[in-house]
C-alpha cells in the first residue's frame, strides 16, 4: 500500500480530533457532575474546557474559514478560554479554601445549610 | 480610538472597578461618590449614544452598539445604582466594601460588553468577566452560608460556562466563523446535512446561557445563591444579571440564527417554549413552601424566568412583538424585583431575620416598607393596576399571536388510523397552537402564585406583630423604594413610553 491510501489511517483529522475532544469532554462532564467533593468538580470542568479546546484547534486546522473572519480566530479564542480558565480556577481555589476554612469540608454533601 | 468611544460607558465602569479596588487598598476613603459618579456618566454617556440613533461597531464587528444594547446598557446601570443606593447600609458596614463596589462595577461594565458583543469570542470573554466578579460576590460576607453560595454559584457556574464553550466550537466549526453575522450566512443557506449538528450546538449554548437565566434544569443555583449571598448581591443577580442573560440569548438568536425565520426557529420555539413551561411550574411550587424569603424570592425568579421563556418561544414561533415584550417584562421586572429586594433588605438588617413569620405585622411597625412591599408583590404576581400585569399580558399576548402565525402544521391526526375525524382535528388543532397551551400553564401557574405572593402580604397586613416599635429606615433607602414602586404603578397605568422603548429596541435586532 502506498501512502497515501494509508494516510486516513495514519494521520489524524477532523473525525479524530473530535472523537477525542468528545471523549475528553464527556469524562470531565461526568466528573463534574457525580464527584462530591469541590475540588474534583474543577478538575472535571478542568477537562471540559481542554476538551473545547482541542475542538476549537482542530475546526481551525481543519475547517475553511467563512469569508471575512480573521485567520485563527479559533487559536485566538482557545488563547482566551485558557486565560479566563485561569482566572476561574483561582478564584475557585480562593472560595474552596474559604469554605474550608468556615466548615472544614469542601464535600458538597455535608455544604447543606442551603436547602430546601 | 474610536473603538473605545464606541465601550465607552463599559470602559468606564471597568475602570472605575479599578480605581475603587485601588483606593480601598490604600486607605479608607470615601467610595461611593466616585462608583455612583462612574454609574451615571456611563449611564447618560448610553443614553446619549442612543439618542444618537445610528448603530456603531467597534473591534472588526466584535462590539455593536444599537437601540437594544443602548436599552439593556441604561436597564443594567440604573438597576446597579439603585442596589448600591438600597444597600449601602450594609455596604458601608463591610470591611469589604471596595471589594463589594469594584466587583458590582466590574461585573455591570462586563454586563454592558456582554449585551453589546456580537461575536462569540466577545460573549465568552463578558459572560465570564461577569460571572466571575458574582462568583466572589456571592462569597463576600465571608460566613458560613455567603461561602457555601459562592462555591456552589462557582461550581455551576464554570460547568454551564464549559457547556456553552462546547457548543460555542460546534458553531464555529460549522460556519467558520466567530461573528453571529457569519453563523447567520451558515442558518441563511440552511444546509439539511447539518441541522442535527446545529440543533446540538444550540442546545448547549442555551444550556450555558440557561444558567444566566436560572431556567429550569439550569435553575439549580438559584435558590441556593439567593439564600445564601449578601442581599444586596441578590438583588444585583436577579435583575441585572437576569436581564443582561435574556439580551444576550434574544441577540444570539436574532443575529445568529436569523430570529424567527430561520429553518430551525420550530425546534427553538418548541424548546423554549418547554423549558418556559417547565420553570413556571417547578418554581411556583418550590416556592410554595418556602418559610425564607430570599428562597422564596429565588424560586420566585426561576418562576419569572419562565414567564420570560414563553416570550423568547414567541419569538422563536414568528411573533412580532415576542422580543419587546421581553424586554418590557425585564423592565417592569426591574422596577418590581429591586422594590422587593431594596425593602427586604431594610427590614430583614433591623428584625435580623430572613423568615416569612418574622414579617408578621410589618404594616404597623413600617407602613411605608410594607406598602411597598405588598405593591411589589402584587406585581410580581400580575394583578392590576400593576406594572407586573401588563407585562404578562404582553408577552403572553404575544405567544398567542404567534401560535396563529406560525407555519407549523401537524399531522399527528391524519396518523391516528380509526379516530373519529373531529378527535383527530382537535389533536391536530392543540399541536399546532401548542403555543396556547404553553400560555393556558403560564396562567394556572399565575393562580399558584397568587397563593405564596399574597400569604406574605398578608402576613404583612393582618398577623400580629411581635412588637410593636417602629422601624427606622434612612431616607436613601426609602427613596430608592419610593422610585421603584413609582416605576412599578407607572409602568402599569402609562406604559406607552417604555413599550415604545423596548420596541425600538427590539426593531435595532432586526
Amino acid at each position: 500500500m502506498t501512502f497515501e491510501e494509508l494516510k486516513p489511517f495514519i494521520v489524524p483529522g477532523l473525525p479524530h480530533y473530535l472523537a477525542l475532544s468528545g471523549q475528553v469532554f464527556a469524562i470531565g462532564i461526568l466528573i463534574a457532575l457525580s464527584k462530591r467533593n469541590a475540588i474534583a468538580v474543577l478538575m472535571g470542568v478542568e477537562l471540559m474546557l481542554n476538551a473545547t479546546n482541542l475542538a476549537f484547534l482542530a475546526f481551525t486546522r481543519f475547517v475553511p474559514q467563512a469569508q471575512g473572519t480573521p485567520a485563527l480566530a479559533g487559536h485566538v479564542f482557545v488563547v482566551f478560554i485558557l486565560t479566563v480558565a485561569a482566572a476561574e480556577a483561582a478564584v475557585a481555589l480562593a472560595m474552596a479554601v474559604l469554605v474550608y476554612r468556615r466548615r472544614e469540608t469542601v464535600d458538597l454533601d455535608r455544604l447543606n445549610l442551603l436547602r430546601w | 480610538m474610536a473603538d473605545f468611544v464606541v465601550i465607552a460607558p463599559a470602559l468606564i465602569l471597568l475602570l472605575a472597578s479599578g480605581v475603587v479596588l485601588f483606593v480601598a487598598i490604600s486607605g479608607p476613603g470615601t467610595l461611593r461618590p466616585v462608583v455612583l459618579g462612574a454609574l451615571v456618566i456611563a449611564g447618560v454617556f448610553a443614553l446619549a449614544q442612543g439618542a444618537g440613533g445610528q448603530n456603531a461597531e467597534a473591534f472588526g464587528g466584535a462590539v455593536r452598539v444599537d437601540a437594544f444594547s443602548v436599552f439593556f446598557a441604561v436597564l443594567i446601570v440604573a438597576a446597579t445604582i439603585a442596589v448600591i443606593l438600597g444597600g449601602s447600609e450594609w455596604i458601608e458596614s463591610r470591611a469589604q466594601r471596595g471589594e463589594v463596589y469594584g466587583l458590582m462595577l466590574a461585573s455591570a461594565g462586563a454586563m454592558l460588553l456582554l449585551t453589546q458583543s456580537n461575536d462569540l469570542i466577545m460573549i465568552f470573554v463578558a459572560l465570564e468577566t461577569t460571572s466571575i466578579a458574582q462568583f466572589i460576590l456571592a462569597g463576600i460576607a465571608r460566613d458560613a452560608r455567603s461561602s457555601e453560595a459562592g462555591l456552589k454559584y462557582l461550581l455551576t457556574g464554570s460547568v454551564s460556562a464549559a457547556v456553552l464553550l462546547y457548543g460555542f466550537a460546534f458553531l464555529f466549526g460549522l460556519s467558520g466563523s466567530t461573528s453571529l453575522q457569519g453563523i447567520a450566512a451558515y442558518v441563511a443557506a440552511a444546509p439539511e446535512g447539518g441541522r442535527l449538528a446545529l440543533l446540538f450546538a444550540f442546545a448547549l449554548v442555551a444550556a450555558g446561557f440557561g444558567f444566566k437565566m436560572a431556567i429550569v434544569p439550569f435553575h439549580a443555583w438559584a435558590p441556593d445563591v439567593y439564600q445564601g449571598a449578601p442581599t444586596v448581591v441578590t438583588s444585583f443577580l436577579s435583575v441585572a444579571s437576569k436581564a443582561a442573560g435574556f439580551a444576550i440569548v434574544l441577540r444570539v438568536f436574532y443575529v445568529g440564527l436569523g430570529g424567527g425565520d430561520s429553518y430551525i426557529a420550530n425546534d427553538w420555539a418548541i424548546m423554549f417554549g418547554v423549558l418556559a413551561a417547565l420553570s413556571m411550574t417547578f418554581g411556583n411550587l418550590a416556592a410554595l413552601m418556602q418559610t425564607d424569603v430570599k428562597r422564596l424570592l429565588g424560586y420566585s425568579s426561576i418562576a419569572q424566568a419562565g414567564n420570560i421563556a414563553v416570550g423568547l418561544a414567541a419569538v422563536a414561533a414568528g411573533s412580532t412583538n415576542g422580543a419587546s415584550g421581553v424586554l418590557f417584562f425585564l423592565g417592569t421586572y426591574a422596577a418590581t424585583n429591586l422594590g422587593a429586594f431594596v425593602c427586604v433588605m431594610a427590614v430583614s438588617q433591623r428584625i435580623g431575620s430572613d423568615q416569612i413569620r418574622d414579617y408578621a405585622g410589618l404594616a404597623r411597625r413600617s407602613p411605608w416598607l410594607a406598602g411597598i412591599l405588598t405593591l411589589c408583590l402584587l406585581s410580581l404576581t400580575g394583578i392590576p393596576p400593576t406594572a407586573g400585569f401588563l407585562a404578562k399580558i404582553y408577552i403572553f399576548n404575544s405567544a398567542i399571536q404567534a401560535s396563529g402565525a406560525s407555519e407549523f402544521t401537524s399531522n399527528l391526526g391524519a396518523q391516528m388510523v380509526g379516530a373519529p375525524p373531529f378527535v383527530a382535528n382537535l389533536v391536530d388543532g392543540v399541536v399546532e397552537r401548542w403555543l396556547v397551551l404553553v400560555v393556558v400553564v403560564a396562567v394556572l401557574n399565575t393562580a399558584i402564585s397568587a397563593f405564596y405572593y399574597l400569604r406574605w402580604a398578608r402576613t404583612m397586613i393582618l398577623d400580629e406583630p411581635p412588637e410593636t416599635s417602629a422601624l427606622r429606615v434612612p431616607a436613601g433607602v426609602q427613596g430608592v423604594v419610593a422610585v421603584a414602586a413609582f416605576g412599578v404603578v407607572l409602568f402599569g397605568l402609562a406604559p406607552t413610553p417604555l413599550i415604545t422603548a423596548a420596541q425600538h429596541a427590539a426593531a435595532a435586532l432586526h
